[in-house]
């Protein structure tokens, strides 16, 4: 297949435009929660100047607030660290479950926008493979936002890495409305191009309600 | 008069302090998570103002916004947003929202907007009255 890289970059900045915006975003909202606190620390200092007394159980809750949302923006800070260092080489040994793990993170509130929910299904050891990690990051992103719209009423989708006799694959599951598609059609240039790239084969079997992307063996590269 | 102001945001965390501030600001506030419930609060409930989140899962706020217009066009509703797309403030603007205030929000400008609104509420009702009396003078034989 021939590779339209100036298709696949483009693709790619949207998807760093569109995981970089879903990030910032729900920072915005974990400030905005520490925002409300400082500023009820603020109120109660006020009222103890005039003579209300504070309640030592009152601060511990607030407290314990702003830990949460401390916690969690340094998850999110994690997650937008880790997919940023997904550039750094362009081929690289991974663990598939990893990058599945970081894409769920960074889908998850994508997917709670439309009420549905991402999980990976347990996996039995890792499944090492060498691939481009920006590209397949971009391709299952891709494939998860074609099948949040095809998930049907289940509202849940797993994501399953397993190893094959000649390297990886990745199933989509639980898409209920597989079948029956939506008015986008899929796959399209962008997740071929992106196949092309990292040389995995895209496929869809409306019976079972999955999409598979199977990894193909990079030469002289053995699958873990 | 005390505003009467309703919250929705999915982020519980964030409508229940900023509800106890405003509370102690004098207003009455009421909160609510999903904009499905603020829908069915607006049913029967009088509020000044309805300070709405942009983005929710399910039911967005332009969504909602949109639904809340159809159920009373006078309702004034503040968007609150984490991201401010020009495109979706304005976006919101032309669906009939009063204003936009991005977070992390200051209680002190968004508490003049929630008084705007009150204010614009009250204009709104006593010409919806002006016109029920010239009506009911018009229809009238006096």
């Amino acid at each position: 297949m021939a590779l339209n890289r100036d298709s696949t970059d483009t693709v790619g900045i949207r998807f760093f435009g569109k995981v970089t915006a879903s990030v910032t975003h729900e920072i915005k909202n974990a400030l905005a929660v520490i925002n409300e606190n400082a500023g009820l620390l603020e109120d109660l200092t006020v009222m103890s100047d005039r003579g209300v007394p504070i309640d030592p159980e009152r601060l511990k809750v607030m407290a314990k607030k702003i830990l949460t949302q401390v916690q969690r923006v340094d998850g999110i800070v994690k997650n937008m660290n880790g997919f940023a260092h997904s550039v750094d080489e362009d081929e690289k040994c991974i663990d598939l479950a990893e990058l599945l793990n970081l894409v769920i993170r960074l889908a998850g509130r994508h997917a709670a926008m439309r009420g549905v929910s991402l999980e990976m299904a347990p996996v039995d050891g890792a499944v090492m493979v060498t691939t481009v990690p920006f590209a397949l990051e971009n391709l299952v992103w891709l494939c998860l936002e074609y099948a949040m719209g095809v998930c049907g009423n289940g509202k849940r989708i797993c994501l399953i890495p397993e190893k094959t006799t000649t390297g990886a694959r990745i199933r989509i599951t639980r898409l209920e409305s597989l079948s029956a598609g939506t008015a986008d059609p899929f796959p399209t240039e962008r997740e071929t191009s992106l196949s092309g790239v990292i040389g995995a084969d895209l496929a869809l079997d409306a019976v079972a309600g999955e999409i598979t992307v199977t990894l193909l063996p990079k030469p002289g590269a053995a699958a873990g | 008069m005390s505003e009467k102001v309703l919250l929705v945001d999915d982020e519980a965390d964030f409508i229940s302090i900023m509800a106890e501030r405003m509370e102690a600001r004098g207003m009455e506030v009421s909160t609510a998570t999903s904009a499905r419930e603020a829908l069915e609060m607006v049913e029967d409930r009088f509020f000044d103002a309805v300070v709405l989140d942009l983005m929710m899962p399910e039911m967005d706020g332009l969504e909602a916004l949109k639904a809340f217009k159809e159920k009373n066009p006078d309702l004034q509703v503040i968007m609150l947003t984490g991201h401010a797309t020009v495109e979706k403030g304005i976006e919101a603007i032309k669906l009939g929202a009063m204003d936009l205030v991005e977070k992390p929000a200051d209680l002190g400008t968004l508490s003049e907007k929630i008084k705007k609104a009150q204010a614009r509420k009250l204009i709104l009702v006593e010409k919806h009255n002006e016109e029920r009396i010239r009506k009911i003078i018009g229809t009238k034989g006096w």
